[in-house]
């Protein structure tokens, strides 16, 4: 991935708690086997809404989003990150993620920001009289900051996403320089093989 | 030596390495795999020259995409089609069995591994998809995970982890005989709330989870994700031993006694220290359904539909309104006045035999309401069989249920089973999101019992009210 160490631009408030991997990409998307181009599924069953927020032009081509508690629950899928990276953003705000979309956020380099619910409801207040504020998502320094009104809050990142984020380390690189303690690890356990259970057909094999 | 929890036993038994300031690197024994998730981490694989390090320890399964038609039916949709096709060329490429559509081991993926037998107690199981969790009924660490996690998989048979959280949900007494496993866990979701759990890995006790079924655990460990848990997990005792002797992927014999030894000691020990505890009675639980549009939107079956302005918590009415609007419902209304156009009986939550023969004794000698359609999807096709043997098939036949393929179904809009925009059904599935069984669908969540009572008058229904 590549790597990421600040965010700076426009910013959309999604004034919804709750949403869930499924209205991020509908499942209606996950049928493509590609990585790419799921921007256009974003949000889909929502963009038909002349009065949804990201058909305000006054936000368009904001890269940063602010949302509700527990963004991103529900199904496991990455299409979600990918969806809303194709779409242009690089930062998620919220108060609360779930769990396995802030892992695969983390893997795409999308960074998580998670700040108080009073401090998303001030940063979506001021979205809402100003557009066009400039938003500033800092990795390094593990801060939200809106320069224009001198606002600034700390969001906690583990240690490891943020050293990840900040040189584009790809994770399975990263895991095989233990690859001696995997093979040590496997002359010693228990996990019982599937070889012996079905045959080439994936037929039970009658013992 | 300080008493741990079956998750911390698991935990230590899978580190590989534990570096200093990073993630730990714990090993996989068994890794699932469906079309939706895989196709891109295949080719991630290929991009970097990479193999599948364990293909002995990987399982594959068409589920998502797969129609419920009999197999004379083609699968019509060139995109599902391409990713099924997908799915059995990468296993070909990297010697992975795979249970193509219509092959007599394929079903859902967290309904074979259990029936096969090769989810065992004290494994570490993952797969890309957030009902993993239903492996936790076995007293193993079993958890949902995103694409690029299953290419770190199939290439290390590793994954860098956090130690998570624990949570004891002890479930107290004996439950009622009209409240089922799922009627327990809407009630667990309900209360946690869909983020309750986020962080933690749910151990579930207390006598009505000991009295539970496997299949009952299953259930219950299914929704943990509802609850923000990526894993839930049942403590070993004779019934999950009970459950595995015979079936195929456990030794037999001699060597089945060995195995069984080990996992009875899978279970937490008396003094552990869980990090948070939630106690229910289980004396209070009734038969539920939700009425919203998140899994913790529950009321009862004898209750009515919540009213925005009964809740203090501002948030928490403008979401309810919210969920009201989409779902077509007006607070106060009684539920069981609440008519439905279609009932759903499959998916990992709810398409194992124990599911289908109990549905089936309520429908048994009744009749699908005229205005209803009624759909019944075996979780794979060794349920189907046996249910075909037992003469279930034709209870719901005759009472005007369809009998349908194995396969994931209605429990979300990626193959031909949906429900058009407004209508609203009964469902034994998961997730009640917008959208979640067709665009514009109603979801309410209910336990199988319930789904056949309601199929049979039309509206949301108790079994007593069929007389069953």
């Amino acid at each position: 991935m590549k790597a990421v160490r600040i965010i700076e631009g426009r910013a959309v408030p999604l004034e919804r708690s709750d949403v869930d991997t499924d209205q991020i990409i509908p499942s209606d998307w996950l049928k493509r086997v590609e990585r790419t181009g799921f921007g256009r599924g974003l949000f889909s069953e929502w963009r038909d809404d002349p009065s949804f927020v990201l058909n305000d032009a006054r936000f368009a081509g904001a890269t940063v989003l602010v949302a509700g508690p527990r963004f991103g629950t529900g199904s496991s899928r990455e299409h979600a990150v990918w969806a809303l990276m194709d779409y242009g953003f690089e930062a998620i705000i919220a108060p609360s993620f779930g769990d396995i979309f802030r892992n695969n956020s983390s893997k795409q380099g999308l960074v998580i920001a998670q700040i108080d619910l009073a401090d998303v409801e001030e940063l979506m207040a001021f979205l809402h009289d100003d557009p066009s504020l400039l938003v500033v998502v800092d990795v390094e320094a593990g801060l939200v900051e809106v320069p224009a009104h001198g606002w600034q809050r700390s969001f906690a990142l583990d240690p490891m996403i943020r050293e990840r984020l900040l040189n584009g380390w790809d994770d399975i690189g990263l895991t095989l320089r233990h690859e001696g303690d995997i093979t040590t690890y496997e002359t010693t356990s228990h996990a019982p093989t599937l070889r012996g259970v079905f045959d080439e057909a994936g037929r039970v094999i009658t013992r | 030596m300080t008493a741990r929890t079956l998750y911390e036993k698991i935990w230590e038994e899978h580190l590989v390495a534990s570096p200093p300031g990073e993630s730990s690197v714990i090993y996989i024994d068994l890794h699932l795999v469906h079309e939706v998730t895989s196709p891109q981490a295949f080719d991630g694989l290929r991009l970097n020259g990479r193999g599948v390090r364990r293909p002995d320890l990987t399982l594959a399964t068409a589920d998502h995409n797969v129609p419920t038609e009999p197999m004379s039916v083609p699968v019509t949709d060139p995109i599902s089609r391409r990713q099924l096709e997908a799915l059995e060329e990468n296993c070909a490429e990297f010697g992975i069995t795979v249970f193509p559509r219509g092959h007599e081991n394929q079903g859902i993926v967290h309904i074979i591994g259990p029936e096969l037998g090769v989810t065992q107690p004290g494994m570490t199981i993952v797969c890309g998809d957030s009902h993993t969790s239903t492996h936790g009924a076995f007293g193993a660490l079993a958890f949902g995970i995103g694409t690029s996690e299953v290419e770190h998989v199939l290439a290390t048979q590793t994954l860098p982890q956090q130690r998570a959280k624990t949570m004891a949900v002890n479930v107290e007494g004996q439950a009622p005989v009209d409240v089922s496993a799922k009627d327990i866990v809407l009630a667990i979701v309900a209360t946690l709330g869909t983020g309750g759990g986020a962080g933690y890995v749910i151990e579930y006790g207390g006598q009505a989870i000991r009295d539970l079924s496997m299949e009952g655990r299953m259930t219950l460990c299914n929704m943990s994700i509802e609850a923000g848990a990526r894993a839930g997990l049942v403590a070993v005792d004779e019934t999950t031993i009970d459950y595995l002797r015979g079936r195929p992927g456990v030794p037999s014999g001699e060597k089945f006694e060995e195995a069984a030894t080990r996992w009875r000691s899978l279970v937490s020990d008396d003094d552990a220290h869980f990090d948070a505890v939630v106690t229910l009675d289980a004396q209070s639980l009734v038969p539920f359904v939700t009425w919203g549009t998140n899994p913790a939107q529950v009321v009862a079956l004898s209750g009515v539909v919540p009213d925005p302005a009964s809740f203090e918590d501002p948030d928490l009415a403008s979401t309810t309104r919210r969920s009201l609007a989409y779902m077509g419902l007006t607070p106060g209304t009684p539920m069981k006045d609440i008519a439905v156009d279609v009932v759903f009986i499959g998916s990992c939550t709810n398409s194992r035999i124990e599911d289908l023969r109990a549905a089936a004794a309520v429908a048994q000698g009744h009749h699908v309401a005229e205005s209803v359609r009624a759909l019944v999807v075996p979780g794979s096709h060794r349920v189907k069989r046996q249910a075909e043997t037992e003469g279930i098939d034709q209870v719901f036949l005759d009472a005007g249920f369809e009998w349908r393929e194995p396969g994931c179904s209605m429990c979300l809009g990626m193959n031909p089973d949906q429900l058009t925009s407004g209508q609203r059904s009964a469902s034994t599935s998961n997730r009640n999101f917008e959208g979640r069984q067709g665009r514009g669908g109603r979801t309410h969540l209910v336990s199988p019992v319930v789904a056949a009572a309601t199929a049979i008058l039309g509206r949301f229904a108790t079994p007593d009210e069929v007389g069953a």
